[in-house]
């Protein structure tokens, strides 16, 4: 009786919130030996999940990986107060790390540029300084088709977020739309841009379905946006100064591009009118990401490989899967820039930016959120690569490892791991959990300049200055 | 005031001849018959500046001419396909020269075990005895001849502490001793002054490795941390090989070219 008392005394005041804040219920009080685990039924019963989803925990940004009791002792934690824990859904599934190179194909006769998955991962496309995009038989691990038609080196691809075109964009300024089933040209080469193309980005598939635009980023300081039945350019977005050095379309229809003009624009695409000027980079913009970016990326196609037969169940698929992501919050919006800091945007709550992030030593080369959104993950020429709240902005840690400059980066699907390619010519997996090195991945010959890991989470593809392409596999 | 500053003046005041301009069009239309008669007359040493002259003139003129030709046609910049391919995000950056990975490391490993090297120096001079070693006559009555003084270049690692001299048979002078070199980059075309790590190889024998002697076609280990050259696991290298390709003793350096 006594004991049960005293137990009873021993109640931690906990409110659960998720991570914008938003309390889910009343504070409630739980017994000190609560863990993890009875937190994680608590949470799904009180949102009455159908499926079991797992959760993790934080406390004042650091994750609970004990008993409340024994995390209250140790923090020196006063009993009288509210204890505010912040719960993070998890993927349901998990991808596993990729430790072993599966093939090297040789193909592409200068370096490779660019790689890219297609949004149901079946396929793979890279791009190569040989003016040739090739697409692989991922089945045979086997050169598919090469389509050549460009004039200079292929610096950008992207694939429509249905899967049915391929776009490349040249160092002549030329783009070119690409059949991937045939590996044809779908059309003419589309030319307006003055310089080379410095970015592709598909108008997300929820918007409008089947794909039918996308906007190009250009060296001369113009975005351009193309239609592909009808072959031409429909709108030219200019006002930059200066290059043009990432472009995005996010998910309520706006265009976002980053520039060496140390501003961020934002765009809206019926008109092409510039709606918003986001200012604070002291230097070059190098990158930006959207939080729902992995959702416009994938489209309607998630972990489970499914496949839908028309347009207009894809765009209803795509549109509950990127609410579901979004949630109540706006879309957020992370640049990465070459005076060494990222900024964290909304870009529709206001004009000033929400967080500043500093720690980097280096140029910052690439930021990315993860597929969750609760993370961003900057590579950056110093040779680390940090990883951030993505919420809040505030720093949570720094991978370090790479003895040469990070270029890119890549997350897995369930956001538990990420992938980071190197001048140093390695591929590392970092684990998000320990934050600590979960695979080395040697075997290029020279400098990585591009990786991708595929959405269904079973291949990553990497390519660099070797001229070789390589799969690896968990 | 300075005499022809008076014509400037003049000029100001009241403007040019009447007849100036005519007068400086018949001048220069005279300049080349005028030209040509001294080309034409002029004899030796002369003659043989004058032509050098000219000639350095109409190749100026050609030059400048040739200029102007190109800013007025237009052509497509930039058209042709260039070598070494870089990614947008590089593009902007002006890179800076870096040696290649050397994907070739265990080749490296495999030939330092047979003992084999493809050098650029394949063959070198062999070096007499007499001409590396000069004879120290020691002991009070300068009888003794059991010393020797090194008469080429050397590396002493840092850890080096002299015998006593009673023992110590080999004298390495300290003016001829060095620690860093200027090692070239065969494909970088470019040169750094590195720090010498050892000798690895005198090919004039075992003794001279040992005794760490630099002579031409030496192959010495340099330390190349700051070439920030990586290896194919992704890790720093930083001690190379480097052939010596000079007489370090009569230059006063150490010349050496890196293999790659």
């Amino acid at each position: 009786m006594a004991m049960e008392d005293e137990a009873a005394e021993k109640n931690v005041m906990c409110l659960l919130t998720d991570p914008e804040d938003a309390p889910l219920g009343k504070s409630l009080y739980l017994p000190q030996h609560t863990g993890t685990q009875q937190l994680q039924q608590i949470v799904n019963q009180l949102l009455n999940n159908e499926d079991k989803v797992p959760y993790t925990f934080y406390i004042a940004d650091k994750e609970l990986n004990q008993s409340l009791g024994e995390y209250a002792e140790k923090n020196k934690i006063s009993v009288e107060k509210v204890l505010k824990i912040v719960y993070q859904p998890q993927a349901v599934f998990r991808i596993r790390p990729v430790n072993r190179c599966s093939a090297t194909i040789a193909g592409h006769s200068e370096a490779v540029l660019s790689v890219a998955f297609s949004p149901d991962g079946r396929q793979l496309a890279s791009g190569s300084g040989d003016t040739t995009v090739r697409l692989w038989d991922l089945n045979t691990q086997t050169p598919l088709h090469t389509c050549s038609g460009h004039k200079n080196w292929v610096l950008c691809i992207a694939w429509s977020a249905d899967g049915k075109y391929l776009v490349s964009g040249s160092k002549s300024g030329e783009l070119q739309c690409w059949d991937p089933q045939t590996g044809k040209p779908a059309g003419n080469p589309l030319t307006g841009h003055k310089k080379w193309i410095t970015g592709i980005s598909w108008e997300p598939v929820h918007l409008s379905a089947p794909c039918r635009r996308f906007v190009s980023a250009g060296k001369d300081g113009d975005a351009r946006i193309w239609d592909i039945t009808l072959k031409k350019c429909v709108i030219c977005l200019s006002g930059h100064t200066l290059a043009i050095t990432c472009v995005k379309w996010g998910g309520d229809g706006f265009i976002y591009t980053g520039s060496q003009d140390c501003t961020i624009k934002v765009w809206e695409t019926t008109q092409g009118k510039l709606i918003r000027e986001l200012k604070g980079h002291g230097h070059w913009v190098n990158s930006l990401a959207l939080s729902t970016e992995y959702v416009l990326r994938t489209g309607a196609y998630d972990h489970t490989g499914k496949q839908y037969s028309s347009p207009e169940e894809m765009k209803k698929v795509a549109l509950e899967r990127y609410n579901k992501m979004k949630g109540k919050a706006p879309e957020r919006l992370v640049s990465g820039s070459d005076d060494f800091t990222m900024f964290l945007w909304e870009p529709f709550v206001s004009k000033q930016p929400k967080a500043r992030m500093t720690g980097h030593q280096q140029l910052v080369n690439h930021v990315y959120f993860s597929p969750d959104g609760q993370w961003i993950a900057s590579a950056s020429f110093d040779r680390s690569v940090r990883i951030w709240n993505g919420t809040t902005g505030k720093f949570f840690g720094v991978l370090r490892g790479h003895v040469g400059a990070v270029y890119q980066i890549s997350w897995a699907a369930d956001s538990r791991l990420l992938l980071s390619a190197s001048k140093d010519s390695t591929l590392k997996v970092w684990d998000i959990k320990t934050m600590k090195l979960k695979q080395d991945l040697p075997g290029h010959a020279d400098e990585v300049y591009a990786v991708d890991w595929s959405p269904d989470g079973e291949k990553v593809a990497s390519g660099g200055k070797d001229r070789v392409l390589k799969l690896w596999m968990g | 005031m300075p005499q022809g500053d008076y014509i400037d003046l003049h000029r100001k005041r009241y403007g040019y001849r009447p007849d100036h301009f005519e007068r400086k069009r018949k001048k220069e239309a005279r300049e080349v018959h005028k030209r040509s008669e001294i080309a034409q007359k002029a004899l030796g040493i002369k003659g043989k500046m004058f032509a050098k002259k000219r000639y350095a003139e109409k190749a100026l003129m050609k030059k400048t001419l040739a200029m102007h030709e190109e800013s007025s046609t237009r052509h497509k910049v930039d058209d042709d396909v260039h070598e070494g391919a870089v990614p947008t995000y590089l593009l902007d950056r002006d890179n800076t020269t870096r040696a290649k990975t050397l994907s070739n490391s265990i080749k490296q490993k495999r030939k330092e075990k047979a003992g084999k090297w493809e050098v650029p120096l394949p063959k070198v001079r062999p070096v007499a005895e007499d001409e590396m070693f000069k004879v120290l006559r020691t002991g009070k009555r300068k009888t003794k001849q059991w010393k020797r003084m090194i008469t080429k270049a050397t590396f002493v690692g840092p850890g080096f502490t002299r015998k006593p001299p009673k023992y110590e048979r080999f004298i390495r002078p300290s003016g001829l001793r060095f620690t860093k070199a200027h090692v070239t980059h065969p494909e970088l075309k470019c040169t750094f002054n590195l720090e010498i790590i050892g000798v690895k190889k005198n090919p004039n024998g075992q003794m001279y490795t040992s005794l760490g002697v630099l002579t031409k076609g030496t192959i010495i280990e340099v330390n190349v941390s700051e070439l920030g050259l990586v290896t194919p696991n992704g890790k720093v290298v930083w001690g190379k090989y480097a052939q010596v390709t000079n007489n370090p003793e009569n230059d006063g350096c150490v010349n050496a070219v890196l293999l790659v």
